[in-house]
């Protein structure tokens, strides 16, 4: 199944930071108490704080925990299996596809990129294995 | 305030019905309520109606008022939705508006329509509790989710996919007599062990099935039911709710639900009780995964130490907690919005002493209800207690 054969609608801060991944620039939100989340966001999940600044994203990461999906939704029928995980970048966490599903497990270092999904094209957020 | 007592519970079997409608669903579990509590609709005075996805299943909004006159109640009715959680949430509210006094007689329920979507279909649809940017769009499916828990709970305490299969197992043979039950078939841990991945580490028997089914109960003030002569045994005595951010990226910790902690402190502080005092609970088991957050988070283990109550033989029917005795989701089936209502439905049953497997418990008194929607971003706990009169 695909989605409209155009580009999927924009979504303002999501489709920046991709943008900015892709460019080699990733980022994440910080505020004073050093919680860190991601984009769009005018105030911290974690404190409520609204003094929140850029903060470039570390170059690597840790995966946390990850799964093997093989029963996919139809927007990712065509990639599966393929690994969704849950990586730690310091006072930010991502969740993460991977294509291999044999790349990662716990504890495998990761960098960030923008990828491609192979059912629908869409771009997608990828932990890649360092 | 107003104590606040269950006079009557229905349910629909759940199952595989893709050509009934989602109000034909309904108006049976309604109706079924307001016959088993001896209530007209028109003596109700508000519906407090749970559905997570209508919308994509049936092309349907708007709920909550076309459900009030599937069961001939023309009264203001409401719509909740809390992803799996939504009829717990509903019961929530319902509780509190006959305790303000607002009103007497109310009925709660809930109701999914899920097996005309395909498997696909209803895959796509849960996925939408979670948090569609930076989840869904990673690939998370509602299995995938509760994997992730999973895998991260034996990072940090151990256990064992072989742990989970007993779960599985336990719940499985408690359906076996319910005629309300999607699976009444045994199964054992070899079985659950060989079953296909899903999501790895979580395989198809650890997953509670794709259901359609509706349930209802009719909550009525004590002064109701005494000038009525209701014969209402059983109450709510206790109400909480708890919540967290939606993404599990964005919790401090992958496996624990502190959303069902918060929940059950409020739900126990309001009744006067502890965890010690549970006789029974019906929690919800999604996946086998989240039966052990949830007898964890709610205080009757500690953190990693839920892992082997199913396999120890500790929340068997003859254990020392019983734990979903009515098959749970995993074998009576997660018509996702009903389930929180039928959660109620349930131990109603088994503390009045009508369920088919009253017979093997020892006289409870107190049982507990746990509902829980998405990743636990949303939780709900009640207390239900037979009150001496
Ligand atoms: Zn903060």
């Amino acid at each position: 199944m695909s989605r409209d054969d155009t580009e999927a609608p924009r979504e303002d801060g999501f489709d920046d930071l991709l943008d900015a991944v892709e460019e080699g620039a990733g980022y994440y939100l910080s505020c004073a108490n050093g919680h860190g989340s991601l984009p769009p966001r005018r105030v911290c999940p974690h404190c409520g704080s609204q003094d929140l600044s850029e903060e470039p994203l570390p170059d690597s990461g840790t995966i946390e925990t990850f799964t093997v999906v093989r029963v996919a939704t139809p927007q990712f029928a065509d990639d599966a299996p393929y690994v969704t995980a849950v990586a730690d970048f310091g006072e930010v966490r991502l969740t993460g596809f991977v294509a291999d599903p044999t790349a990662v497990e716990v504890g495998t270092t990761v960098g960030v990129g923008v990828g491609r999904t192979e059912t629908t094209g869409d771009r997608v957020l990828t932990l890649d294995p360092r | 305030m107003s104590e606040v007592r269950i006079a009557g519970v229905g349910l629909t079997p759940f199952g595989r019905m893709p050509d009934r409608t989602g109000r034909d669903l309904f108006a049976e579990a309604g109706l079924a309520a307001l016959d088993d509590a001896g209530v007209v609709p028109p003596a109700v005075e508000h519906l407090f109606f749970g559905n997570f996805m209508g919308e994509l299943a049936e092309h349907q909004g708007h709920q909550g008022p076309l459900m009030a006159e599937a069961v001939g109640v023309n009264a203001p009715a409401t719509r909740f939705e809390t992803a799996c959680a939504s009829s717990g949430v509903a019961v929530r509210e319902a509780v509190k508006t006959v305790r303000n006094g607002e009103a007497d007689v109310v009925l709660v329920g809930g109701m999914e329509r899920m097996t005309n979507m395909g498997t696909a279909g209803a895959t796509d649809g849960l996925s939408i509790a979670a948090d569609d940017l930076y989840e869904i769009r990673a690939g998370m499916t509602f299995p995938a989710a509760y994997a992730l828990m999973a895998q991260a709970y034996f990072e940090e305490f151990g256990g064992s996919v072989e742990d989970l299969a007993h779960v599985a197992v336990k719940n499985h043979d408690n359906a076996l007599p319910n005629e309300y039950a999607q699976y009444r078939n045994a199964i054992t841990v070899e079985q659950a062990l060989d079953a296909p991945r899903i999501a790895d580490p979580l395989g198809l028997f650890d997953s509670c099935p794709i259901s359609d089914g509706a349930s209802a109960a009719v909550l009525v003030s004590d002064e109701f039911a005494e000038r009525e002569g209701l014969d209402a045994p059983v109450s709510i005595t206790g109400s909480g709710q708890g919540g967290d951010k939606l993404a599990l990226h964005d919790r401090e910790w992958l496996a624990r639900s502190p959303a069902t902690e918060r929940a059950a402190e409020m739900a126990y502080d309001d009744a006067g009780i502890g965890p010690d005092d549970v006789d029974l609970a019906e929690v919800h088991d999604c996946f086998t995964i989240a039966e052990v957050l949830a007898i964890e988070a709610l205080g009757f283990y500690e953190d990693g130490a839920g892992i082997t109550a199913a396999r120890d033989g500790e929340t068997t029917r003859d254990g020392r907690l019983p734990v979903n005795v009515s098959g749970g989701l995993k074998a009576k089936g997660h018509p996702v919005g009903a389930t929180g209502v039928a959660q109620i439905a349930s131990l109603t049953k088994l503390l009045r002493g009508t369920h088919p497997r009253s017979s093997d418990l020892d006289d409870p008194r107190v049982g507990l209800a746990h509902n829980a929607g998405g990743t636990v971003a949303s939780a709900t706990v009640h207390v239900l207690e037979v009150m001496d009169r």
